[in-house]
């Protein structure tokens, strides 16, 4: 699957549906452009839409006739009109987890699956809009700063549009992730240090090389891109919202992405407006977000060594933290801190009850939604929108802890001991282990 | 003297040099002295109650200044303090 090219069904709309950016810190105007932070105050910048513009040509009826993908709700996304040229990104399923719920202590869970996504991560959403923008632009390459599945994202994106990519990763990241980033034909560059010396490595990286650093000079776009999550649930819902949305927490542009998403479907209207509850999870190793809401504070304290399996979600210090905690306030929310146990323990549940695979965060994820329930934010009867955002095959070793390699026999899972070819050897086997 | 590496958005400022040599004890002093020469970076670096806006992080040779003593981290002429944004994810 390489390059998709989309039909021309959906017709650009005039340039004024995209008013520009705007400090989150301020207020202050700016244009479009490869600029991040505001001149006056440093503050993130974010895009502006005027929504009646949008809502005029997004409409239930438009969107149905729509090929599937992300794109289908391009209005909301600062492009002009869906890329020519991409992979194909977004459209994944919402599942219900009947089997799973009841062992989460919920009763009504869907999952959406962003385990399947081009690069097997919902980064490839982000990546599409800022490789989209970057495209416009004319840099040279893609670039950016990952905990792992960022890496494969930008990588693959890169591929597909025939940019170089430079990817910088912590030099102690998962093997399977580098590799993965490594197929795609990406410049990979292991930093010694933690993901937050990445991080500030490649703020001042992205100011003397020019090159489009997905998750730096392109933020404002890349933050977009996790909207499409929420658009996709309502879509599968049949236009509406869940009563609670769970979802990982490292820097935060996901988790307050989504909610922005639900906000803008009810500007324009396409869902009515109805309380959500959000909830975050975070890895207890690594849990700066929860540290501070459970402290009531939004003052995000960094972590400076984060400990923990799940190697997505290790970012000490969040940008979008104290909006996270506010969102999870002002929603009845929360955002939980999970240990690794019980994230191992939720990727094998899932996995075994539901055939869904997901890597460290969607057991952070589940686990989240359990510890939500059990704090009573998530209460009987809720309907839960649960988010899988990255596929187990990329963190290989994390479905085991604390369970072990279960060795199979007969009614029993796990890896049996090699065998003859021979009926007599699979008899004695199956002897023997009853 | 201490070295301060100059981000791009500030650069304006301090008329476009990428860094600049300044002298303090502590990062709060170095920026206090920063201001001083540079007064349009007030706005730009400094909250209201004189501590760094929420969205400057400062950096001393390549340490975020909170996981030292913040404000208050010594400084030696040798040093390179860098302001970047609060930014990352990943
Ligand atoms: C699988 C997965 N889920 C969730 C996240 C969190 O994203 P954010 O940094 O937007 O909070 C990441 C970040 O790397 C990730 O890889
Ligand atoms: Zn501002």
């Amino acid at each position: 699957m390489a390059i998709e090219i989309l039909p021309t069904t959906a017709r650009p709309t005039e340039r004024t549906r995209i008013s520009g950016l705007r400090c989150r810190g301020c207020g202050r105007a700016e244009p479009i452009g490869l600029s991040y932070v505001c001149a006056a105050c440093f503050g993130p910048l974010e895009v502006e839409y005027d929504y009646a513009a949008a809502g005029r040509t997004l409409t239930r009826a438009s969107i149905a006739e729509r090929a599937p993908g992300m794109w289908r709700y391009f209005e909301l996304l600062p492009v002009e009109a869906p890329p020519a040229r991409g992979l194909p990104v977004g459209s994944t399923p919402l599942l219900a987890a009947d089997r799973l719920a009841p062992a989460l202590g919920l009763e009504r869970l869907w999952i959406k699956d962003d385990t399947r996504n081009p690069s097997l991560s919902f980064k490839d959403r982000a990546v599409a809009v800022a490789a989209a923008r970057a495209v416009g632009f004319g840099v040279e390459a893609l670039a950016c700063a990952s905990t792992g599945n960022l890496a494969g994202a930008t990588a693959a994106a890169a591929a597909a549009l025939g940019l170089p990519a430079y990817v910088f990763i912590p030099a102690d990241l998962e093997p399977a992730k580098v590799d993965h980033a490594l197929a795609y034909g990406a410049t990979v560059v292991p930093i010694e240090g933690t993901y937050d010396d990445v991080n500030r490595l490649c703020l001042e990286l992205a100011d003397e090389t020019g090159w489009g650093f997905v998750n730096v000079n392109l933020r404002p776009f890349y933050a977009e891109g996790s909207k499409t999550l929420a658009f996709e649930i309502a879509e599968s819902l049949g236009w509406r919202s869940p009563d609670v949305v769970v979802a990982p927490v490292a820097s935060g542009a996901m988790f307050t992405r989504i909610a922005r998403g639900f906000d803008e479907l009810a500007e324009v209207g396409l869902i009515e407006r109805r309380p959500i509850r959000f909830v975050g999870g975070q890895a207890a190793g690594c849990a700066p977000v929860a540290t501070a809401w459970a402290a009531g504070t939004d003052v995000i304290e960094p972590v400076r060594n984060p400990d923990t399996i799940v190697r997505s979600l290790a970012i000490g210090n969040p940008a979008d933290g104290r909006y996270c905690v506010a969102l999870a306030d002002a929603s009845g929310g929360s955002i939980e801190a999970i240990d690794d146990l019980a994230t191992a323990a939720a990727i094998r549940d899932v996995a075994r009850l539901e055939g869904i695979y997901p890597e460290t965060a969607g057991g952070v994820t589940l686990a989240a939604a359990a510890a939500a329930r059990r704090r009573g934010v998530i209460r009987a009867g809720d309907e839960v929108v649960a988010l899988l955002t990255g596929n187990g095959l990329k963190t290989p070793d994390a479905r085991t802890l604390g369970a072990g390699n279960p060795v199979a026999a007969a009614g029993r899972p796990g890896l049996a001991p090699a065998i003859g070819p021979s009926l007599a050897a699979f008899e004695r086997w199956m002897g023997g282990a009853a | 003297m201490s070295t301060v590496r100059i981000p791009p958005t500030l650069r304006a400022s301090i008329g476009g040099a990428k860094q600049v040599e300044v002298t303090g004890a502590t990062v709060r002093e170095i920026v206090a002295g920063l201001v001083a020469t540079y007064p349009a970076l007030g706005a730009q670096l400094l909250a209201g109650d004189g501590e760094l806006n929420r969205f400057v992080n400062a950096f001393l040779n390549d340490t975020d200044v909170r996981h030292l003593q913040a404000l208050d981290t010594p400084v030696a002429e040798e040093d390179t303090l860098v302001l970047l944004p609060a930014m990352a994810g990943g």
